[in-house]
């Protein structure tokens, strides 16, 4: 059953991802744009539609298999990321997806978060991050800022919330990427990148839920605000934000510094390039997790902060079955007999 | 003096002393030996709970009973003709298991000032020269010096030197009871093939172990015991946990499945782990998840995907995976979930055996959702059971428990192994495409047992989505109407009770098929219960034995049974969860026998109790 299934493109559209279901998310929801996007660039990475298999946990996010015609399981809360583990070993050459959000992914599932990123999986993570527990209709979640009020937190969150991607970098994540619903260019892109690669790729989407949290990221996805608190990286290019680009990031010894392009004092040649395969500057990048609130902050980056690929976990599993195959016949009735046996007549 | 050769019919022996002394070594090359000279045995090691609690303690005290002859054993034996210990704290804690004029052999330096205070014992009171031992037939000897002098040309370490004393032991008993060694030679040249000094020192050892029985002029006679009359056919030693890894290897050769492993490190479960991590060269890919939640929900995903998927753990560890069981249920997908149990509730007393969690396996799901349960009843029997249960969890596409216990996996007997090629089949449920269909796949189609259809990833045309939500019938699309709803229920319910048209009937293991007393038994008190029947027949007294692998579903001739006799025993090493089940189910009034210790039956208990049924 295991016979290697070859990559072949076929050809199938963005409509042939579209199942008979009624997507039942929110009107307005963030989840709809990320839906859209994932079917528009999934035709396009060479996998064929019966080897795609989309394993999602519990939460509004986790519908996602539902509406994408592939293959699909939607488990139980915080384990998709377990459930896809034991798929993508026993099953190599399937291409395997993750949909988790904040609270199935880092609260109840936060322990085999970290496991699959340090085993270096072959997967796909897409977590919806929108900073509050939607299905059950409003609670904080591990990722809401401090003092939200939620309808659990009347008075205010008291919780510090997690930094995802600074986690999975603690967690030797191989690679690591932020976008946001409302940018369905840097959407797709990401998407394409995230697929592309060999490793336990997360994708950490700003999703906005506009019933229980409406607006949580608008400080990054508004016109206004967008150019100033939100920072694109690119391999191999200056850390450069700001109205007409008047912003930059240089790094002064290993402290990172906001530097003005208008003055003349620094120009982007001074800039930190960023180099996506560094781990320690990726490291200090996921760092930049300040409140907008905050004076002199730094802004957020999205794109694609880390990306080095390291042996994954299911192709080491597999090597080491092939070379105990080797050494070794695989003949049951001698295992069975064992070391000692005698005959009675 | 001439030392007279006895012939005995059968034997118990039971080796103590601290864990660090190597006993479960002397008790499992002693077993081989003894296989090997075809006499039938039944063993049970009784491991301490720490790994290396202080040396020379009570805590610390680890043991190993064996208990072989030339007729059926089907039991380690209750009490134990010959006690071995190397130390205080062993006599101490396993006198009160030595028959009445039994032998005692001791290493005298074990009974030191150190350590009789190791073993809260006051130093005026060393029960090797106070008399408290006056009705027991006492040997000592110094064994650590005449070890220690014995070897000492090989220039080892006294650490070194003192871990061989276990051999010194292992020789003298094989020549008390008259066993050859080359089965142990062998085995220690496998075990120290890297160090040839250490290898040659325990030779030694055993050799002037065996030759002091000889010399030393302590025994009058020695013992020997004929091969046991047993079915023809080829045969080998085997633990529980050894014979429900082959088990599963063997289900997915059968089956042409890869078996997929995933479980987390728990005791007594552990050693299944172990053993299928050899065996890769099968395929078999073992996979240590992070925690028991990832171990059962990996192991899910890989069925999913094909494979045979197998998870085990231990009382504490199945708690965790119940959530992930009630998704399988729903995914009605290929599952074999594992218990080895042990006693107690929370961390309990891991290393001890007992059959509590019965109606966990019923019941430990929320909502309506049903598994089929199977039980092993004996070590050898695990390779049996465990292969009927995944026969029956690939071809009825259900989750499936399959239960043990610390008794059965860690017991040893002598197993009359199949050959791979007389194994029953095992036929995946297999969707296919069908090239005419002009509607979309529909994943909860089923046959005429109910039974849905393996859908694998990678299979054009076979794209479908499933959940843990409630789906429609058929189709698999979620589905919160009421009707529904309860129509899966009973379907899902209903498909498990399907399986039982494909069992046998219950059969006897004693007695006939209607009468005063009936013994209905499951799990490992299977041997305990035969011998009883066994002695009572000789004392005339006949009752009858059946005893059940399948618990859910019952077998269909069970209420017939049940209703053929005045009164049902049934003994449990719980507070009576088959009889809650037996009651509940087929109204009949069932007599609990109960032992809550986290030791199996006496022999003695079980034929007490029909005594006193039957007076
Ligand atoms: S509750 Fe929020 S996240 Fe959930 S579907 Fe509605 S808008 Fe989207």
């Amino acid at each position: 059953m295991t016979e290697v299934l070859q990559h072949i493109p076929e050809v199938f559209t963005a409509k042939d991802l579209v199942t008979d279901q009624e997507v039942r998310w929110c009107p307005g929801c963030g989840d709809y744009s990320i839906l859209k996007q994932v079917q528009t660039v999934m035709p396009n990475l060479g996998y064929k539609k019966e080897e795609i298999v989309f394993v999602s946990g519990i939460g509004c996010s986790s519908r996602f298999p539902y509406y994408m015609d592939t293959f699909g399981m939607h488990s139980i809360h915080g384990r998709a990321t377990a459930i896809a583990t034991g798929l993508k070993t026993s099953r190599p050459e399937l291409n395997v997806w993750i949909v988790t959000g904040d609270g199935d992914a880092l609260s109840i599932g936060g322990n085999h978060f970290i496991h699959l990123l340090r085993r270096n999986l072959d997967v796909n993570l897409l977590l919806f991050n929108n900073q509050i527990y939607g299905l059950t209709k409003g609670q904080y979640s591990p990722t809401s800022v401090e003092g939200q009020v939620t309808k659990s937190t009347p008075f205010g969150s008291l919780d510090h919330p997690f930094n995802p991607l600074a986690l999975a970098m603690g967690a030797d994540a191989s690679f690591v990427a932020r976008s946001m619903d409302r940018d369905p260019k840097h959407l797709q892109q990401m998407i394409e990148r995230t697929a592309k690669f060999k490793g336990t790729s997360l994708l950490e989407i700003y999703q906005n839920c506009n019933v229980f949290n409406d607006g949580a990221f608008f400080t990054y996805t508004d016109k206004e605000t967008k150019a100033g608190e939100a920072l694109f990286v690119e391999n191999g290019k200056p850390l450069i934000y700001g109205e007409g680009n008047n912003k930059g990031i240089r790094l002064n010894n290993t402290t990172p510094e906001i530097v003005d392009l208008t003055t003349g004092e620094f120009s982007t040649t001074d800039l930190w390039v960023h180099d996506e395969k560094d781990y320690l500057k990726s490291t200090l990048l996921t760092r930049f997790f300040d409140s907008p609130d905050l004076e002199n902050h730094f802004p957020r980056p999205f794109g694609v902060l880390y990306a080095k690929e390291r042996p994954c976990y299911e192709d080491a599993v597999h090597a080491q079955i092939a070379y105990a195959k080797e050494g070794k016949e695989a003949d049951l009735d001698s295992i069975i007999r064992g070391r000692q046996t005698w005959v009675v007549k | 003096m001439t030392i007279e050769t006895k012939r005995l019919n059968d034997v118990v022996i039971r080796f103590a002393g601290d864990s660090g002394d190597g006993i479960q070594l002397i008790g499992t090359e002693f077993t081989n030996a003894t296989a090997l000279l075809q006499n039938d045995l039944g063993t049970f090691p009784d491991f301490p709970a720490e790994i290396r609690a202080p040396a020379g303690t009570l805590a610390g005290v680890s043991g190993y009973q064996i208990h072989f002859g030339s007729h059926e054993i089907h039991t380690p034996g209750d009490d134990c003709d010959t006690l071995v210990v190397m130390n205080a704290a062993g006599l101490k804690k396993n006198v009160e298991f030595l028959k009445k004029g039994g032998i005692i052999i001791a290493n005298e330096d074990g009974f030191d000032n150190k350590n009789l205070r190791l073993a809260n014992i006051d130093e005026n009171d060393n029960p090797l020269k106070n008399g408290s031992l006056d009705g027991f037939s006492v040997f000592t000897a110094p064994i650590t010096k005449l070890t220690r002098e014995g070897i000492k040309d090989f220039g080892l370490g006294t650490k070194e030197t003192d871990r061989s004393r276990n051999m010194f032991v292992l020789g003298l008993i094989s020549w008390l009871y008259n066993r050859p060694l080359e089965s142990s030679i062998d085995f220690i040249n496998k075990k120290f093939s890297k160090d040839r000094t250490i290898a040659e020192a325990n030779i030694k050892a055993l050799h002037i172990g065996y030759s002091f029985g000889e010399t030393a002029e302590m025994f009058a006679e020695r013992y020997e015991i004929l091969a046991a009359p047993m079915k023809p056919g080829h045969y080998r030693g085997i633990t529980g946990n050894q014979a429900a890894s082959l088990g599963l290897v063997a289900a997915s050769q059968k089956a042409g499945l890869q078996l997929f492993y995933g479980t987390y490190p728990i005791t007594p479960a552990s050693d299944i782990l172990h053993e299928l991590a050899r065996h890769k060269n099968f395929g078999v890919i073992t996979f240590q998840a992070e925690d028991e939640i990832a171990a059962i929900s990996s192991t899910i995903g890989a069925s999913y995907g094909g494979s045979l998927g197998v998870t085990a753990s231990s009382g504490p560890g199945i708690d965790l995976k119940s959530e992930a069981m009630g998704l399988a249920i729903m995914l009605e997908l290929p599952l074999v979930v594992i218990n080895v149990q042990r006693a107690g509730p929370s961390t309990g007393m891991p290393t001890k055996t007992e059959q509590s969690d019965l109606l966990l396996a019923y019941f430990g799901r929320h909502g309506e959702a049903p598994m089929p349960i199977v039980a092993a009843n004996s070590p050898a029997d695990c390779f049996d059971t465990i292969y009927e249960a995944c026969k029956i969890a690939v071809e009825f596409m259900t989750p499936i428990f399959f239960l043990s216990d610390a008794y059965l996996a860690n017991g040893a007997e002598p197993w009359r192994f199949p050959e791979a090629k007389d194994l029953d089949s095992i036929t995946p449920q297999y969707a296919k495409v069908d090239g005419t269909a002009t509607q979309k796949y529909q994943p909860y189609l089923r046959d005429n047992r109910l039974v849905r259809q393996w859908a694998l990833p990678g299979i054009k045309g076979l794209e479908n989505r499933i959940g843990g939500l409630e789906k429609e019938d058929i189709t698999g699309n979620i589905s919160y109407d009421s009707k529904n709803h309860e129509k899966m229920v009973r379907i899902r319910a209903q498909k498990v009770e399907n399986i039982a048209q494909s069992l046998p009937d219950l059969s006897f293991d004693a007695g006939a098929e209607s009468g005063k007393l009936l013994i209905l038994g499951w799990g490992s008190t299977y041997g305990t219960i035969k011998t009883a029947c066994q002695e009572l027949k000789k004392e005339g007294i006949e009752v009858s034995h059946a005893h059940l692998r399948w618990l859910n579903p019952f077998p269909k001739n069970l209420a017939k049974i049940l209703s053929s006799f005045d009164k049902v025993l049934i003994p449990e090493n719980n507070t009576g969860q088959l009889q809650l089940l037996i009651k509940g189910k087929y109204m009949v009034d069932a007599v609990g026998l109960n032992k809550i210790q986290g030791q199996p039956f006496t022999v003695s208990e079980i034929s007490n109790k029909v005594k006193e049924l039957l007076a």
